[in-house]
């Protein structure tokens, strides 16, 4: 029997109630009296120097209300980046200063450079028209490897485009370059990690609003993580001091990463309504969205596989082109390293890893975490040579795996990149896939195809990503200028239904179900008296945000400490309710009951007692039933999976269809099923839609290409197939006190190669032989040419 | 958007008189104008709305056999009412876009517009359409004339829309993966005197007929019968969704599987 409710229960999400009947409120659907409207001038070239900027004109345009350029914000800090790499060499990397508004120079297509407030939208777009401004435009440059060998510079303080060039780990390089000499076999494979865009369905937008009786300052904005917003606002960009700036982030539809970070409008609108004493609101349009939110993916990479004969791993060794775009976005530079080349040893117990990437400057949209964040990349690698080399081995690609992965004894294991695995167990995935994609069927299913004149394949895979991030002092010694913990405050009131104030925020995680869970397990209540508040930073004590599948192996373990907190106050109260001693109490079903005996207490009955303190020990305790708790993980957390499709390619066109898609994964212990299989269903459309459809291109001057929906592809429902997924192979996490790992982006990190795999397989099938591989996405178009040879 | 001044006529003869006026132009569905509006692309005075002239709108057959389509029906409204009598028509209809295009977008516009990569184009091209204006008839052949270029002239309304209804016909579009418009369309109409193959979506020069496919269907009217033809690649479109190679291959492709189901 399913459980009906706590952990392992399904219940459905309670916040879909308010979105499913435009309830939900998001931040352009707050109204503030006497509000006024920002509209920014844009650049329309990749790279230009700013001569002049006439806003006289402007300015006396009706509605205008105020005229901001680059040089209003000269004088403030920089948008920092939150991870400091080091080069091989040891020289820091380059951290060019990013401004509110471009100063100077304009370095990519949509680089604000002027902002107009005005009384109303279209009066401020009126009036960014009439802005004179006089750019010089310059040679852009846009591909990677142009722009490390040299000529247009995006930085001109910085005298080159490689931000670092980064070697991990740099003590395993030569045994890594030995092994490969050395052996039997090396296989060697050019990859194209596609720039995607992030595409939440609510576009950015920001409210800026200024109180100036108290000097405080109000930010709504569509954010991730708002007390990192306002941290990054105070310390580093306009220096509002941390207690006068709240940050809210309300309802927010979607952000894949693209939403961790701070942007220019954020400070830009803030900055006006201090100045102006009226709110100041900006939404994106769709356009601004494609034009500035930070991307995603696009690195280059060769790796290197070196085999024995029987396809035991020897060596990966890869070198990627890490695009971070004209400015180093928060997490930019984490996301390419400690992000991608800690997990370059996937789920393999291969002897020698070396990664080298070289984060490079050009004149696009900054590039930074987009669900997956470098594991994705780290994935895709891999698991594209490994089929490669199992082909060529003439190796089942399934066995090949099997062959080199760490075993269950194994545990915990140290990769060869580095991390330290707590647990895991490969094989049962792979058996589990076995038995639901029915692989041993594929046959019957290709001469079926073959029927129809399709050409079919058969791809597989097998992850291992890093999730919960992550413990502080290593990230620390890493580089993070930030450490990982989370918060969380259990407020239990009188009459007994409970707040839990989390610093995750949920934006399509579920968390406002999934936590309650959590809190009505541990304290045998209901757990719909248990209410999730989050996003408010004036609310809740603090928060490093939702990211990184960090949410309930981070703040979950926070919600749990400070769960653990209020059961061992309560049992105090109670066991002076009850006139025993703390020892004799015991707690169970929502019951503190003297142990041995038919005395108990209800935990309603305790939290009255706690806010109506008559005969209470109020020398040993205080009163009130509320609790803080910050936890800071031991480890990373280490979900992994195995994946299997099938997709069939049309002959005559390249048309590629996803006919099968199994994904078995292990999370460790599993909150809420439902919400765990919405989680991957999302992530494996995203990652299809990055396999099949989605690309962002830009020309050689800068300009993009595909910057609206007539020529970026997203996945559509009919894309997709209907996917089977488990997570019942379930190793839990050995250092959290829920034992769970994080699931909002294994569908993202594990699809991408296993489509192209397929299709790969498909084509060498169909007789393809020289079709070892296509870069993504994979469009009709590029599988016919392909095709041709 | 800029601001406009917008009038709602409901004959014909108002649309005539309003389009008259400086800087007036015609709003069909809005499918195009509005996007286009909305990135201030377009800066029309006045706007003068056709749908609310009910004599722009139906679908009906005529004297001679032509099914008639008023310049401001739905594509919607082709979907349903022109499945009986020309259905090769109305699928195509029911495949443009997604339902609030389609219930909101008209022939006319389409034709008016003539994006390279629109449907009706092909349609009309392959049954030789006449387009009719409130001044005049326009053949098909006379009234494509290269992208966003036909014969309409300033102040010209497409009223109505005549199509000779084939033996045979049958629509395949190739998805422009991102917008689903076509990436290359084929309509391939047979009719007693010879059989018209018209390609859309291919072209730099917007729709076009292909004219060797149309000698050997109409001696032969089978998928084999194309097998030793091919389109060349110069002059087809290249961009990100596909090299002029690809497009002139699909024309082919398309044009054989036009004609397996026409039957
Ligand atoms: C999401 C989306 C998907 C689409 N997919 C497709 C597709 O797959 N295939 C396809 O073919 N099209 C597609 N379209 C375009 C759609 O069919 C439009 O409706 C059509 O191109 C324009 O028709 P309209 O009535 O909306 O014209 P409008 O946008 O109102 O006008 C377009 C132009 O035609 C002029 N005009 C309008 N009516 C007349 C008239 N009766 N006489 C003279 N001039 C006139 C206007 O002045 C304007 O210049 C799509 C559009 C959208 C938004």
């Amino acid at each position: 029997m399913p459980k009906d409710h706590g952990i392992g229960a399904s219940p459905k999400r309670r916040e879909d109630v308010r979105f499913l009947t435009g309830r939900g409120k998001y931040t352009d659907d707050i109204a503030l009296q006497r509000q006024t409207h920002a509209v920014f001038a844009r650049s329309q070239v990749a790279n230009g120097r700013i001569v002049n900027i006439d806003t006289t004109k402007a300015e006396a345009m009706p509605g205008v209300l105020a005229v901001f350029t680059g040089a209003d914000f000269a004088d403030v800090g920089g948008n920092p980046a939150g991870w400091l790499i080091n080069s091989r060499d040891g020289e820091p990397m380059k951290e060019p200063k990013r401004p509110v508004l471009a100063h100077g120079k304009v370095r990519h297509v949509g680089d604000a450079y002027a902002a107009v407030i005005a009384e109303t939208a279209e009066q401020a777009r009126d009036a960014v028209e009439a802005i004179e401004a006089e750019i010089e435009e310059l040679p852009a440059v846009t591909d990677m490897k142009a722009a490390v060998a040299g000529g247009a510079l995006v930085h001109d303080e910085i005298g080159t485009n490689v931000c670092f060039d980064w070697g991990w780990i740099e003590d395993n390089r030569a045994a890594t370059d030995a092994a490969i000499k050395a052996a039997p076999h090396v296989f060697t494979l050019e990859l194209v990690n596609n720039r995607l865009v992030p595409n939440a369905m609510e576009p950015r937008a920001s409210i800026g609003d200024y109180d100036p009786g108290t000097g405080d300052y109000t930010l709504y904005t569509t954010s991730q993580n708002p007390h990192l917003t306002r941290l990054l606002i105070s310390a580093f960009v306009l220096g509002i001091p941390e207690n006068k700036l709240r940050v809210i982030a309300p309802d927010v539809g979607g952000g894949f990463g693209s939403k961790i970070y701070h942007y220019g409008e954020e400070a830009l609108v803030l900055a006006a309504a201090k100045k102006l004493g009226r709110p100041v609101r900006w939404t994106a349009s769709r356009s601004e969205s494609f034009l500035t939110d930070a991307h995603g993916r696009d690195h280059v990479t060769k790796i290197e596989l070196a085999c024995e004969e029987d396809g035991t791993f020897v060596a990966f060794r890869t070198e990627t082109y890490a695009n971070v775009g004209a400015y180093l976005s928060n997490f930019s530079t984490a996301t390419p390293t400690f992000l991608h080349g800690t997990l370059m040893a996937g789920n393999y117990k291969v002897p020698n890893v070396y990664v080298n990437v070289k984060a490079v400057f050009t004149n696009t949209a900054p590039v930074d975490a987009y669900r997956g964040a470098g594991r994705p990349e780290a994935t895709f690698s891999i698991e594209r040579i490994i089929d490669m080399a199992a082909r060529k081995l003439g190796i089942d690609p399934v066995e090949i795996r099997r062959r080199n992965f760490v075993q269950p004894d194994q545990f915990p294991f140290t990769s060869a990149a580095g991390l330290q695995y707590d647990t895991g167990n490969y094989d049962a995935l792979m058996d589990k896939l076995g038995d639901l994609a029915d692989l041993s069927g594929f046959e019957a299913r290709r001469a079926a195809s073959a029927a129809k004149g399709k050409l079919r394949g058969l791809g597989v895979n097998s992850y291992i990503e890093a999730c919960g991030i992550a413990p502080s002092n290593l990230v620390g010694v890493l580089g993070s200028r930030v450490g990982l913990y989370d918060a969380a405050t259990v407020r239990v009131n009188a009459t007994g239904n409970i707040s839990v104030m989390v610093g995750a925020h949920s934006h399509g995680q579920g968390h406002e179900t999934a936590f309650p869970q959590v809190v009505a397990d541990m304290l045998g209540i209901d757990e719909s008296s248990i209410e999730i508040v989050h996003g408010d930073s004036s609310k809740i004590p603090f928060g490093m945000g939702t990211y990184g599948s960090r949410s309930l192996a981070v703040c979950g373990s926070a919600v749990v400490r400070a769960t653990d907190k209020i059961i061992a106050k309560a049992r105090k109260i109670a066991a002076h309710m009850l006139e025993a001693s703390d020892a004799d109490i015991e707690f169970k079903d929502g019951k503190f009951s003297v142990a041995g005996t038919d005395r108990s207490v209800g935990f309603g009955e305790v939290a009255l007692k706690a806010y109506i303190p008559h005969n209470f020990p109020i020398e040993d305790i205080e009163p009130g039933l509320e609790e803080t708790a910050f936890y800071d993980p031991a480890n990373f957390t280490y979900p992994a999976g195995a994946y299997a499709c099938e997709v069939e390619v049309d002959p005559e066109t390249g048309v590629v269809s996803v006919e099968r898609f199994t994904a078995v994964d292990d999370f460790g212990n599993v909150i809420n099923p439902m919400i765990v299989a919405g989680q991957v269903h999302g992530g494996l459309a995203q990652g299809i839609g990055q396999a099949l459809f989605e690309g962002c291109t830009y020309d050689e001057n800068g300009q993009i290409l595909s910057a609206s929906y007539m020529d970026y592809t997203m996945p559509r429902a009919d894309d997709v197939p209907f996917y089977t997924v488990d997570h019942s192979c379930q190793t839990p996490c050995t250092h959290n006190p829920l034992g769970v790992k994080g699931c909002g982006e294994a569908g993202a990190i594990g699809s991408p190669p296993t489509i192209v795999n397929a299709v790969v397989d498909a084509l060498q099938r169909g007789g393809m032989s020289h079709v070892t591989h296509i870069d993504m996405p994979l469009t009709p178009a590029r599988v016919w040419a392909a095709m041709q040879g | 958007m800029y601001a406009f001044e917008i009038e709602r006529p409901s004959t014909l003869a108002e649309a005539v008189s309003a389009l008259s006026a400086e800087g007036a132009q015609a709003l069909g569905g809005g499918q195009t104008l509005i996007p286009t509006l909305k990135q201030r692309l377009a800066a029309p005075e006045v706007l003068v709305s056709l749908s609310g002239i009910s004599e722009m709108k139906g679908v009906c057959p005529d004297d001679d056999g032509r099914l008639c389509i008023g310049g401001a029906t739905t594509h919607a409204a082709v979907a349903r009412d022109a499945a009986a009598a020309y259905p090769a028509l109305a699928a195509l209809a029911s495949h443009i876009g997604d339902p609030a295009v389609r219930n909101r977008g008209t022939i006319g516009g389409s034709l008016a517009n003539n994006d390279p990569a629109a449907c009706y184009p092909a349609a009309a091209l392959a049954s030789n359409a006449t387009i009719v204006t409130q001044n005049r008839a326009i053949d098909a052949d006379d009234y494509f004339q290269g992208l966003f270029t036909t014969a309409l002239e300033e102040g010209e309304i497409i009223t109505e829309v005549k199509f000779a209804i084939p033996e045979a016909a049958n629509y395949q579009k190739f998805l422009q993966p991102a917008s689903r418009f076509a990436l290359v369309g084929v309509f391939v109409a047979k009719y007693a005197d010879g059989v018209r193959v018209a390609v859309t979506g291919a072209s730099e020069d917007g729709v076009f007929r292909w004219s060797e496919a149309e000698a050997a269907l109409s001696s032969d009217f089978s998928a084999g019968a194309l097998d030793g033809l091919s389109v060349p690649a110069e002059g087809m479109i290249g961009d990100l969704h596909g090299t002029p190679e690809y497009r002139a291959h699909l024309v082919k492709v398309m044009t054989k599987r036009a004609v397996a189901a026409a039957g």
